[in-house]
């Protein structure tokens, strides 16, 4: 096994370039887990912490462009107000050891359906920045999942950041697990309202082989834009939980997951409705 | 491969490192400081808390690699004089908040991480997140919180 340490973003696409069968390590919260338990020794790993730009975020026309070595405990305290439903989502991840190192990035590596991340940045289409020494290339958010733990990305390509829409009106974030710290989500969702146009994004995570959209759920809520009214919010959660496609585990049913993501669904709705509705 | 790291304050060298080892490896089986402690290796138990570069980290889930030219410091480099222990250190032991001990050190550097950022009592909902990746498996925590309240209640010299 190999150790590269990139210092420059050039040197770390070049490095890729070189060795595709390199594993990107950043917060490590992952990869380290996998070395540790010894579930599968990767060729080299390629550490990307050095590599100071990636750990800036900066905010243009809307978008807030978080770089890949951004953690958790910094959106927590420095973009909460931008992306709201990201950053709740955020404060579920593991515990402040993990926020400290672990990245959206990392999340996105990874790919796992549970990934707290996933549901928000779905809600708000977000846009990941893939780059490779031949180039950029933008991938939207719905594109980027392929499989269970499995991404869009090319073997030499890295996640340079990833573009998320600031928020357009109330975002909330919703996850079900055994307790309230230290929990792989059982099934989460992710909502954000555009109050201006009035539509809505959702993101479903740890209910189908990738986290996805609600899109029949999306469709019926801008058709029937009426804030409060229960029947709305009833049939809204009927179209997220029909969305999901979640099997049985360890961790729950997919009968609970299908009954949970329906009442999540409602419930944020009703906080996003209620927000609206004191700041409108 | 070599790592260089500054450990409490004093530059240090690790050889012959194994690209895949972690940073708690290298204090714990090659620096000779073990006061971290190795108990699950997968970030879930927090015993192996160490702040690196100012945060409180789980040392089992940094690559060795990733600690070269960084600033580590561990449990044993809390206390400022010989003799004489971090007032944090200082609760634990008159609140009884250590049974085995297993879990202390990592909950020592945790709660320090908190006192130090804080400057009155923080609110019990606020230690228990913060405290929320480090267990403990004999005291039931009631005895800990103690200990961080008391910690904090010196520090903010009431
Ligand atoms: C105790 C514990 C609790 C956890 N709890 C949660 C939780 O509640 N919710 C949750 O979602 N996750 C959780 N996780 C998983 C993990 O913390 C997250 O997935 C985190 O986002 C990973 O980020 P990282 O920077 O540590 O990734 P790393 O471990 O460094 O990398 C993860 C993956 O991404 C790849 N990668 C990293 N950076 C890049 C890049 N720039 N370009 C391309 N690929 C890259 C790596 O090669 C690897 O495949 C937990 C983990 C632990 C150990
Ligand atoms: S040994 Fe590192 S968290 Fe348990
Ligand atoms: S005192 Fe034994 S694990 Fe905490």
């Amino acid at each position: 096994m190999d150790f590269l340490r990139a210092t420059t973003w050039a040197e770390a696409l070049r490095m890729k370039a070189d060795r595709p069968d390199a594993t990107p390590v950043q917060g490590g919260t992952d990869v380290m887990v996998e070395i540790n338990l010894d579930k599968g020794r990767p060729a080299a790993l390629l550490d990307l912490t050095p590599v100071t730009e990636l750990a800036e975020w900066s905010a243009e026309s809307g978008t807030v462009r978080i770089g890949a070595g951004v953690t958790y405990s910094r959106i927590i305290a420095e973009l909460a107000d931008r992306l709201p439903g990201l950053a709740q989502a955020s404060r579920t991840v593991g515990s402040p050891q993990i926020r400290n190192r672990g990245t959206v990035a990392g999340n996105l590596g990874a790919a796992s359906p549970a990934g707290d991340s996933h549901p928000p940045l779905l809600a708000s289409g977000a846009i990941v920045e893939a780059e490779s020494v031949g180039g950029i290339r933008m991938i939207p958010i719905g594109d980027f999942y392929t499989g269970v733990k499995r991404n869009a990305l090319a073997p030499d390509e890295l996640i340079r950041a990833v573009h998320v829409p600031e928020r357009r009106g109330p975002q909330y974030f919703s996850k079900i697990g055994t307790r309230n710290a230290m929990v792989i989500a059982v099934c989460s969702f992710g909502i954000a309202l555009d109050v201006a146009a009035r539509t809505v994004g959702t993101g479903i995570g740890s209910a189908a082989p990738t986290p996805r959209r609600a899109t029949e759920a999306e469709a019926f809520l801008a058709e029937n834009w009426s804030p409060g009214d229960p029947e709305v919010s009833r049939r809204f959660g009927e179209l997220v939980a029909a969305a999901a496609a979640p099997i049985d585990d360890v961790r729950g049913s997919r009968d609970y997951r299908v009954h949970a993501l329906a009442v999540m669904a409602r419930r944020t709705l009703g906080w996003a409705w209620e927000e609206h509705r004191r700041t409108s | 491969m070599r790592v260089n790291v500054t450990v409490n304050g004093a530059p240090m060298t690790a050889d012959d490192v194994w690209p895949g080892e972690s940073l708690l490896y290298v204090l714990r089986e090659r620096l000779g400081l073990p006061g971290a402690k190795n108990a699950c290796e997968q970030g879930e138990c927090g015993s192996c808390t160490v702040y690196l570069d100012g945060e409180p980290v789980c040392a089992c889930l940094v690559a060795a690699g990733q600690a070269e030219g960084r600033e580590v410091l561990t449990v044993e480099g809390l206390a400022s004089g010989e003799g004489e222990l971090d007032p944090v250190q200082q609760a634990f032991v008159e609140c009884g908040a250590v049974q085995c001990g297993f879990c202390t050190p990592g909950l020592i550097v945790q709660a320090h991480s908190l006192i130090a950022r804080h400057d009155g009592v923080p609110a019990d909902a606020e230690i228990r997140e913060h405290l929320a990746g480090n267990l403990c498996r004999c005291t039931g925590y009631e005895k800990i919180l103690d200990a961080v309240r008391l910690a904090a209640r010196r520090k903010a010299g009431s």
